[in-house]
């Protein structure tokens, strides 16, 4: 596992793609940092991370429209599936190395509520919560991403396919709030994560979100194996 | 030791492997043999444990590759049919990374990797990056991988495709000497390259083994009959009665020619026997005019090609008739070209044998062979 951890980790920066996830979000978290934080003297950057919702939606297929397709498409998963290691091991290896990628653009995030300290009152605890909130989340989308990857042989396809889950999911609450039976419209408004995100810029610790984040990133992890075990007896 | 039982593999509707039994001895190197779809490769990816099988058990060792993966995975270095190359790594970074993940310690991966690279010849390349190299090289890497760390059972899906003839022996040399401490299994749809370095030889038509035996044996039951195409002036039964006096002849086979008051004889011999000029002298006794004689000789590709259209064609496998006819194929295209090699010729009809061999095991147990 470590040995699929060290060569995808290595991978994402041989190639473009590691920078260029990490400098897309980058780029929007500074500019929001900009716009409220410094312009509007806003000493909330829970709120700068809570606007970023959005840039998962072309973020994450970045990370993942490549990690288990490509290896189909390459035969590489040939190598992989007959070395002396599980299914299991080789997607941990995976979605890790993609949540190190990730976990890199949340180190550098937490550095935002450390620079307004040096400008008046910040809410630290909320701002860190939502910084763990914000991370929880995108490991969630990276392993949907994952699983999707996992489905196709395309990494175009899986690129598409993560893009239209991610953007249903953004637009969910607004989907509940068109269905006339309150009953659905609860359960979806469940899975809304810009709802559940927002809650943390009200200074809330939402402990129900981080759970729920971490049980969808280990449900799809599982999915993932589970697909990639499925496909050998097909 | 690799033991594969009653191994089946569908894919969906499609028989691709069908009821195969095998035992691979160490120390040996075996060749799997057949054309492109005879199931080849989805039998390696089996054995190594990519695929999952229908029915049928596959040990490796004495581990089941299903029940115990790991260990039987550990045993085994595999070169599938595309080399398993991470393009964007540079030689050695991809060859580390596969010592890593076959579990090679620490401590003895810089020298395993620095044995693979030696024997494959591809120190030289070693800081590329893989995209960048030729065919022939990519081979060569993925060679180093299969043989990374030594493992004692090393399974090659068509080893030598896409390297260039000097790097093709080079390669066999490497597999002659891998020999010596590991069981080798490679598989290649050409008969001279199976013959070149394999102990035993296996060959595979439609997912059915239709041939197992050393060269030595195929080459043996190749002398102990060969048969004889003859045109001779006279009328059929006749011309039987007088051929069938003759010393040293198995069966004969009477059928109609194109020319006018002639008929056809296709003689088997006996092991051993040489009955051209017997032939010769008894009709022209009788006088008989010989018009044509024909030792069959037929190319290797010709014939392979006749094996597989032949078992690709045939719904109901029926082993007395697939005989007749391929026999009757093998005549036409030594017409054709009567002036082949007598090497070529010899070892087409190896060949032939080897075909020949399992069938009349299947009639001899009486067991029904279906598609």
């Amino acid at each position: 596992m470590i040995a699929i951890f060290k060569r995808e980790f290595k991978s994402y920066f041989t190639s473009m793609t590691g920078y260029l996830f990490m400098a897309f979000i980058l780029f929007f978290e500074g500019l929001y940092f900009v716009a409220y934080n410094v312009t509007q003297g806003y000493p909330h950057f829970a709120y700068t991370l809570y606007s970023l919702n959005f840039v998962y939606m072309i973020a994450v297929p970045i990370l993942t429209m490549r990690v288990f397709a490509d290896e189909r498409r390459q035969r590489t998963d040939q190598l992989l599936l007959t070395a002396p290691v599980t299914v299991t091991q080789i997607v941990m290896g995976k979605y890790l190395a993609m949540v190190a990628v990730y976990g890199i653009v949340c180190a550098i995030s937490a550095l935002g509520p450390v620079v307004l300290t040096m400008f008046g009152t910040v809410y630290l605890a909320g701002d860190y919560g939502m910084l763990l909130a914000f991370f929880l989340a995108g490991s969630a989308f990276l392993a949907i991403g994952m699983y999707i990857s996992a489905l196709t042989e395309s990494p175009v396809l899986a690129c598409i396919g993560t893009f239209g889950i991610l953007l249903i999911l953004y637009l969910i609450s607004s989907i509940a709030s068109m269905v006339p039976i309150d009953a659905i419209a609860n359960v979806l408004n469940e899975f809304s994560f810009s709802d559940r995100l927002y809650s943390f810029t009200q200074n809330l610790i939402d402990v129900p979100s981080y759970v729920f984040f971490v049980s969808v990133a280990g449900y799809f992890v599982f999915l993932t194996v589970q697909s990639v075990q499925k496909r050998r007896w097909n | 030791m690799i033991e594969v039982k009653n191994l089946t593999k569908k894919y969906g509707e499609h028989l691709a492997v069908d009821n195969l039994s095998f035992t691979v001895k160490d120390g040996q190197i075996y060749g799997f043999l057949g054309p492109n779809g005879a199931g080849k490769s989805t039998t390696m990816n089996i054995m190594t444990g990519y695929l999952g099988l229908t029915d049928g058990q596959v040990l490796i060792n004495g581990h089941d590759i299903l029940e115990e993966p790991e260990e039987a995975r550990s045993c085994i270095g595999y070169l599938p049919e595309q080399p398993p190359l991470y393009m964007d790594m540079t030689v050695i970074g991809y060859l580390r990374f596969c010592a890593e993940l076959k579990k090679i310690p620490r401590a003895e991966r810089t020298q395993a990797v620095e044995e693979a690279m030696s024997k494959t010849g591809i120190e030289g390349v070693k800081n590329r990056i893989v995209r960048n190299l030729s065919k022939g090289y990519r081979q060569r890497v993925g060679l180093a991988q299969a043989i990374l760390g030594m493992p004692p059972i090393i399974i090659l899906d068509e080893p030598t495709v896409g390297l260039d003839p000097k790097q093709i022996i080079e390669i066999r040399d490497l597999i002659r000497k891998l020999a010596k401490d590991h069981t080798v299994i490679l598989s290649s749809h050409i008969m001279q390259e199976i013959s070149a370095v394999c102990n035993y030889i296996m060959i595979i038509s439609n997912g059915r083994l239709v041939a197992s035996d050393t060269p030595e044996n195929l080459m043996k039951q190749q002398q102990t009959a060969s048969s004889l195409e003859l045109e001779v002036r006279g009328g059929r039964a006749e011309v039987e009665v007088l051929l069938r006096e003759i010393p040293g002849i198995q069966s004969v086979e009477m059928q109609k020619s194109r020319e006018k008051g002639a008929v056809k004889a296709i003689i088997t011999e006996e092991a051993g026997a040489d009955v051209r000029e017997e032939v010769f002298y008894t009709l022209a006794r009788e006088h008989h005019p010989l018009l044509k004689m024909n030792q069959e000789r037929v190319s290797l590709e010709e014939l392979f090609l006749e094996l597989t259209e032949e078992a690709a064609s045939s719904q109901k496998y029926d082993p007395r008739s697939k005989r007749r006819s391929a026999k009757r194929r093998f005549g036409k295209a030594a017409e054709e070209k009567p002036e082949e090699g007598v090497e070529e010729a010899e070892a087409a009809e190896e060949l032939v044998m080897a075909d020949v061999e399992p069938m009349t095991q299947a009639e001899s147990t009486g067991e029904e062979v279906s598609e």
